[in-house]
């Protein structure tokens, strides 16, 4: 059985073995927030990909630490739909960060 | 971490545990990092534990490595491998990946500690094993059509300027606007039909399988450039058999595709119970327990 254990996908793999097991504190302890933060990663990745492009989230396509991983090379998609997704994600973020300095001032004076 | 520990550079990585596990079955056995596996043995369980170096897997550095998928793959496939040999040998509970003591003795204290959880965990998975079966629709299957590429995000084929028609005043709702709108909901209903096929039969192939398993537990579909095959996959899900129900189950899951045309079943295993060992509180992921 070890034979056909070596060739178990990278997805199935994953799917299990991530969040899976039982779930005890070691000695070393690694930020939490980081896991989770892993985990949704790859949860997306390993969740369909079309369903989470529904929802807008594409950040792999950006990601550095995954895009090669994420999408094979060679593969274009619509150039205009890239810069206009990415120049949305960054007025999004101006947007969030005016907010959040708006905020920030109104309770004050 | 102790002072020891740290001028020593190492610690101790817990794969699983395992009762009544013959000593014999880690033998030459490789764990994450290529270091040789051992067993720390407290009243009949075993912790399955290789030694790890603190640079690589000391909390800043496994901050910053499990961000790495090629170093995490690595990791999930050794945390694997040495889990799987257990689980053939003896029942095994894997613990979560990464989960990393002082030292050996601090294992076997937490063996002692955890030893009724251990126990009940280990109740739930002995003389069981996990399948997965997914189901995808055979390549070429129309209904299941390509991934619609818009994705909801670009309003592509808008023109933002030139000659629109004029909005004319007594049907507000008229022009390319609405046109838009008119094809995004056709777009969506045609995808929710196509959703709504897919779970029937998904419902039917779970419905077949269920029956011979203890348990199930369903994952996310997952992405056609992971999974590695074509065809959109609209089940996934891991089913905990008792072993002497496997070869049923098995035979059930090879009729499936004949009676369900346009579908495609791949079975895996057998797995570890990884999918079926209790999970509930494992979202916030510090246990109350061991300080």
């Amino acid at each position: 059985m070890p034979g056909e254990r070596e060739s178990a996908s990278l997805a199935d793999l994953l799917e299990r073995i991530l969040d899976k097991g039982i779930v005890i504190v070691g000695d070393v302890r690694v930020n939490l927030l980081d896991i989770e933060l892993l985990t949704i990663k790859l949860r997306l990745l390993v969740a369909s990909v079309d369903r989470a492009k529904e929802m807008g989230i594409d950040w792999w396509e950006h990601d550095p630490s995954l895009s090669s991983k994420a999408r094979p090379a060679g593969e274009v998609s619509g150039g205009g739909d890239r810069e206009l997704a990415e120049e949305n994600r960054r007025l999004r973020e101006r947007l969030a960060a005016l907010e959040a300095a708006a905020e920030g001032k109104e309770p004050g004076s | 971490m102790t002072a020891a520990s740290v001028a020593d550079g190492t610690a101790v990585y817990l794969y699983g545990v395992a009762r009544g596990l013959d000593p014999a079955a880690l033998r030459g056995a490789a764990g994450v990092a290529g270091a040789p596996v051992r067993g720390v043995v407290e009243g009949g369980l075993t912790a399955l534990v290789s030694t790890v170096r603190l640079e690589e897997y000391g909390e800043a550095a496994l901050r910053a490595n499990l961000e790495d998928l090629a170093w995490l793959e690595a990791t999930a496939r050794a945390h694997h491998a040495v889990v799987d040999r257990a689980a053939h040998a003896a029942p095994t509970a894997p613990v979560r990946i990464a989960t990393v003591y002082r030292d050996d003795a601090r294992v076997a204290e937490v063996l002692a500690a955890q030893r009724a959880r251990f126990g009940e965990v280990l109740d739930g998975i002995a003389g069981r094993s996990e399948w997965g079966v997914k189901a995808y629709a055979a390549p070429g299957t129309p209904e299941e059509g390509a991934p619609d590429p818009g994705g909801g995000l670009v309003p592509s084929a808008e023109p933002l300027t030139g000659p629109n028609p004029a909005p004319s005043p007594d049907a507000p709702g008229s022009g390319a606007g609405t046109a838009y709108l008119e094809r995004r909901q056709r777009e969506r209903r045609r995808r929710e039909d196509a959703g709504r096929r897919a779970a029937e039969r998904a419902g039917e192939v779970h419905a077949a399988l269920a029956d011979h398993a203890v348990a199930s537990r369903h994952h996310p579909p997952q992405d056609p450039r992971l999974s590695g095959r074509p065809g959109a996959q609209f089940l996934n899900v891991a089913y905990l058999l008792d072993d002497e129900r496997v070869e049923g189950f098995l035979t059930v899951a090879r009729t499936l595709a004949d009676r369900l045309p346009g579908m495609e079943v791949e079975v895996t295993g057998p797995w570890p119970p990884y999918s079926f060992i209790d999970t509930a509180d494992a979202t916030p992921a510090r246990g109350p327990e061991d300080v």
